[in-house]
């Protein structure tokens, strides 16, 4: 945990840690610790009084159904991005993985959208499948399809999930061709002794051993929709139609862009706080046991 | 090898260039639509090929902006971003190395205290702490400033714990010689230690550089004026208007325009990039 050689002073190690101190209090526990506290607390309709009203606002916003339809909406989105995206990486790192000439260059095709920053993914695709102007939605109607995700809920929801997973592919990527290139070849070399067809193989040999990836980059995946995936909607269809693809984030922003309920707002970041610190401690217990880079 | 047989390796370069080709598609339609004139656009005419207004899409796009509004050239939004992106990366980085120098060089009364709470701060993105934090930032008068922009984003530990899981490395064996020739801690730091880190910090700052570029809702949430738009947030603005309105070819410019640099940087500082990913997620 520390070193034996160490340097002697007592007034230089707090000059040093000072500044991250300072902006850690004041730009990270001052305001977490306020969300928590006024999530406790209802402030009457003219803002001169508040009174402690224990977990009221966590009561009365559990039991709205649009809460709790935004929760669901929030967690069937992280999946189905997660899924996606993992998947097609995957079979995108599996081929990669092979030796093929150029695959520094396919490495290199693939990963730059890593770098394409969410607000502009979602105008990207925004452009694409514009009911009256995309090209792509062009098509979809040349082919019967009755496209129009301003309309309707389903289209659009599908149209967050492309676009979210489309963006995560390369980070995905990146991790699997890691972790695929980690495998011994000689456990794949003896499977294939044995007499296992590449299929085989993949499923039985090299699918568990990479296992530990998959689940760290469940993680993230689940962590990046739930949060990063805010520039993407509120580029694409700001929530709607009809809340349609309203998630979490999305709702403690637009909630709190009326104003109104402070403590029903800060119960809704309460509740996000809440769900991030469960996702990294099962990350972090995960991490020590069984990744070894 | 196991077997190599030619259909599978082809197989893998078909799938591989579909793979490009999926990710690269929207990309290309940005940079074919910012160089077709916006009629066409409108009319759902787009042709699939580069038209003949790439200069003065891109003249306008920079330093006009779009002509139905008081917005700014994107030309400042880039900058706008630039000294964003610069001053989170290089705050984290500065105040994080110091203090993780502090917490492995130093033995001192709530050493782990301090470690353990710049720790937790690894768990919650600003995301779920943000109106609070606009509180803070509007009561410090700081709304529509870079230290506004930056400061929220520096309070984090990734950094941190980077610098100290490898100060933990760095051989004693150093410390002891530095101090034969009569170091002391400063010159320790400046001389040796600093140095060493060198390919750390370039990989941290790749990674730091983009995600500051690419931050978006805080910067929504704290400026008001039109000139301390990040390029991110311009972009959005862009498209508020109905879709008639819209300048599309000017949108998807500063799409690309948007793209250019951290893209620039993930291609170029690959190796420092890919390093910097798998070390601030471990």
């Amino acid at each position: 945990m520390q070193k034996q050689s160490i340097f002697q002073s007592r007034l230089l190690p707090y000059a040093l840690v000072a500044p991250q101190l300072a902006v850690v209090l004041i730009f990270f526990y001052w305001p977490a610790a306020q969300a928590v506290v006024q999530s406790f607390l209802v402030q009457d309709a003219f803002g001169l009084s508040t009174t402690f009203v224990w977990f009221d606002n966590y009561r009365e916003l559990l039991s709205q159904p649009d809460y709790f339809a935004a929760i669901v909406r929030t967690f069937v989105f992280s999946f189905a991005i997660a899924f996606s995206s993992l998947s097609f990486a995957l079979l995108l790192a599996v081929m990669a993985d092979k030796p093929l000439r150029g695959s520094t260059i396919y490495r290199t095709l693939l990963i730059w959208p890593y770098a394409v920053a969410p607000p502009v993914v979602g105008v990207l695709w925004v452009f694409m499948l514009n009911p009256s102007l995309g090209v792509v939605a062009r098509g979809l109607r040349n082919m019967g399809v009755d496209w129009n995700p301003l309309l309707n809920g389903d289209q659009a929801a599908l149209l967050i999930v492309l676009a979210a997973a489309w963006k995560q592919i390369s980070y995905n990527f990146l991790f699997f061709l890691a972790g695929l290139q980690s495998i011994p070849r000689s456990v794949i070399e003896a499977a294939a002794i044995d007499g296992a067809r590449p299929m085989r193989r993949f499923w039985t040999v090299i699918f568990p051993l990479l296992s530990p990836v998959i689940f760290f980059l469940l993680i993230v995946n689940i962590v990046y929709a739930f949060f990063d995936t805010f520039g993407i909607i509120d580029t694409m269809t700001r929530g709607g139609p009809a809340k349609a693809t309203e998630t979490l984030v999305y709702k403690v922003y637009s909630d709190g862009l009326l104003g109104g309920n402070l403590g029903s707002s800060a119960a809704q970041s309460v509740i996000l706080m809440v769900i991030v610190i469960l996702l990294t401690a099962v990350q972090f217990r995960f991490v020590e046991r069984k990744v070894t880079y | 090898m196991v077997e190599d047989e030619g259909i599978q390796r082809y197989l893998a370069h078909a799938i591989l260039w579909t793979g490009i080709a999926i990710v690269a598609f929207p990309v290309y339609l940005a940079f074919v639509a910012s160089t077709q004139d916006n009629a066409v656009i409108a009319n759902g005419q787009m042709s699939l090929l580069p038209g003949g207004h790439f200069l003065e899409t891109y003249y306008q796009t920079i330093f006009v902006g779009t002509s139905g509004s008081t917005r700014e050239p994107v030309g400042t939004m880039m900058l706008n971003s630039l000294i964003m992106s610069l001053l989170i990366a290089v705050g984290k980085i500065a105040i994080s190395i110091i203090s993780a120098y502090a917490i492995v060089y130093f033995r001192f009364p709530f050493r782990m205290t301090i470690f353990w709470l710049i720790f937790i701060t690894l768990m919650l993105p600003v995301e779920v702490r943000i109106y609070p934090t606009y509180k803070i930032v509007a009561d410090l008068h700081l709304l529509d400033s870079y230290a506004g922009l930056s400061l929220p984003l520096i309070a984090s530990a990734t950094a941190t714990l980077l610098f100290r899981q490898f100060f933990m490395t760095v051989p004693d064996e150093l410390l002891e010689a530095s101090r034969i020739d009569g170091a002391g801690p400063f010159r320790f730091f400046w001389d040796t230690l600093l140095p060493l880190s060198r390919t750390n910090m370039a990989a941290l700052f790749v990674i730091l550089f983009i995600l500051g570029w690419n931050q978006y809702l805080w910067p929504l949430l704290i400026t008001t004026r039109d000139d301390m738009q990040t390029i991110q947030i311009g972009i959005r603005k862009m498209i508020t208007t109905t879709d008639a309105l819209t300048e599309w070819p000017i949108v998807m410019a500063t799409a690309v325009l948007a793209m250019l640099p951290p893209v620039f940087v993930v291609v170029v500082m690959q190796k420092l990039f890919v390093r910097g990913l798998v070390e601030t997620e471990k």
